[in-house]
């Protein structure tokens, strides 16, 4: 049994988990099954950060990942984005790494610098 | 001395979000002599420097970060006629729109506007309001101050951090230092519940193991030249510190993320009204200020939870700023107005003032309630009378709340009206 404070609005339910049966039990609404059993299994997060960033407007350029990663892979990604440099110019959306870290999901720019 | 003197339709003072819809908003409604008053080197305000994701749910259905948020404004305002003068610091405004900018290129210059949108933003609250006590050491910064420390400037601000308040950028900042191989100790927040999303209590601190310490807060902080120790303790119902519950924490850096106040003291300068509710301009349901042609949106009016609200109500201050200026500047305040007042349970309403008969066919309030509760009835009244009432689920201090009422009901209405809260209980 695990337990989660549910996040799909502020009501915040603590929802409990059977991750074998995947039953949700304390949600108050239908929203609160589907994320229950999606943080149990396997939660995700976009991650974000910074990179350095050469000739740009400031010293740091914000940059995310296209698509949720999965949590357990946080720091294994944040590792690579410190090894990570670029140089201005950059556009907002452009992909800095490809499948970062194994995750399956791009590093892009936050923004143009 | 002869100093310059410009003159534009629309002078907008900030080129954050709130000044970024302002002007565009004012654009679309058809005025070209437009100028936006930005003090930093770029527009954006703090979005720039709010790297998380989380930005643009209900306006564009989609998580962007800050900048992208920003982005997609400043893209668009570079379509418009607006002139944008960055770098460009206002120290003075005065009632009838003049207004004294400085910047190092031009020195010092005036500006004299039909119109006027205050659109400063809000800063942090520090040290000193709050009364902490102990040693005054380097090491202890404001959440937003440590966010562009880092973000921006690529500093990290310490590696072992306690913060003191769970709002939002205490939270993120928890997440964000953690990610950065600093480790965060300890979050402690005075009040028994936090004021931060859910999310972010999730996302931030459950996901970091980083406790929450509920009805904490610092007691001393040592350390005379960096930061050494800081300890918490534990606070009874009227917030007071129980001696004997101290928690002792061995860390470089200190965090405080305890609230924000609206950046008005250029609406003080030019001697508007403010709401000691909201710490921002008492203003009309058309967002202007007791103030003829000056009106105001954003955090500057009241402190918002989410940057999408802000730019909705920056639309609408920016429309109605252009309508203002279009109609020959003929202010509609002269009209019959009445008071929105606070009733049981609500803390604050925006706008405090409504001009009876406006042209549009419904008013819209934002207001706060004081305290959680479920399956609440929010009610409009008059004297005794009960004009209209809205079904809420649930309702909490952190929550900034809409209601849409109908202009006909408030057409034999002569004082004021009331916002209250009746719960169907405490959560």
């Amino acid at each position: 049994m695990k337990e989660f404070i549910c996040t799909v609005c502020p009501r915040g339910c603590r929802l409990k988990v059977d991750e074998k049966k995947l039953t949700v039990t304390g949600n108050g609404c239908i929203r609160g099954i589907e994320y229950g059993k999606n943080e149990a299994v396997n939660p995700k997060r976009i991650l974000t950060s910074t990179v350095s960033i050469e000739g740009g407007l400031h010293r740091r350029l914000p940059v995310r990942t296209d698509i949720a990663i999965p949590k357990s892979m946080l720091f294994d990604c944040m590792a690579v984005i410190h090894g990570c440099k670029t140089k201005s110019p950059v556009i907002a959306g452009q992909v800095l790494i490809e499948n970062i870290a194994g995750s399956g999901a791009n590093l892009i720019a936050s923004r143009n610098m | 001395m002869d100093s310059i003197m410009l003159k534009y339709d629309l002078a907008v003072i900030g080129g954050g979000p709130a000044g970024l819809a302002a002007a565009i908003s004012a654009y679309e409604n058809g005025i070209r002599s437009i100028v936006v008053l930005e003090r930093d080197v770029e527009l954006g305000g703090i979005l720039n420097q709010c790297i998380h994701n989380g930005f643009g749910l209900h306006r564009f259905g989609e998580e962007l970060t800050g900048p992208q948020y920003a982005e997609r404004f400043i893209s668009k305002l570079s379509e418009t006629s607006a002139r944008v003068l960055l770098g460009t610091m206002v120290i003075g405004l005065n009632s009838d729109r003049y207004i004294t900018c400085v910047n190092k290129y031009d020195g010092v210059f005036t500006i004299q506007a039909k119109a006027v949108i205050l659109a400063m933003g809000c800063r942090e609250r520090n040290r000193g309001p709050i009364g902490l006590p102990g040693d005054r050491g380097s090491g202890i910064f404001s959440a937003g101050s440590a966010q562009r420390y880092m973000n921006i400037d690529g500093y990290l601000v310490g590696r072992r951090a306690v913060i003191l308040g769970s709002g939002d950028i205490g939270l993120i900042m928890a997440r964000r230092m953690t990610l950065e191989g600093a480790k965060v100790l300890a979050v402690a927040e005075l009040m028994p519940h936090s004021n931060g999303l859910n999310r972010n209590i999730v996302q931030c601190l459950d996901d970091f193991g980083i406790p929450l310490y509920l009805s904490h807060t610092v007691t001393d902080i040592f350390g005379k030249n960096r930061l050494d120790k800081v300890v918490i303790s534990q606070v009874d119902d009227r917030l007071k510190p129980i001696p004997g519950t101290e928690k002792e924490f061995d860390c470089d850096t200190l965090l405080l993320s305890v609230g924000l106040i609206p950046e008005n003291e250029l609406t003080r300068t030019a001697e508007i009204p403010i709401d000691f509710r909201t710490n921002g301009a008492v203003v009309y349901d058309d967002m202007q200020t007791e103030s003829e042609g000056i009106f105001a949106c954003g955090n500057v009016l009241h402190v918002h939870d989410l940057v999408d609200f802000v730019s909705s109500e920056s639309e609408k201050a920016g429309k109605k700023a252009a309508e203002y200026i279009t109609g020959g500047c003929v202010s509609i305040h002269k009209a019959a107005t009445i008071d929105i007042k606070n009733g049981n349970g609500v803390v604050y309403t925006v706008p405090q003032k409504v001009v009876i008969g406006g042209p549009e066919k419904s008013l819209e309030v934002f207001f706060r309630v004081r305290e959680k509760s479920e399956k609440s009835i929010v009610e409009v009244s008059s004297g005794n009378r009960i004009i209209s009432s809205f079904k809420r689920e649930f309702l909490a201090p952190g929550e900034m709340e809409r209601i849409v009422i109908p202009r006909k009901l408030l057409e034999n209405i002569n004082e004021s009206i009331a916002i209250s809260v009746k719960s169907g209980g405490t959560v």
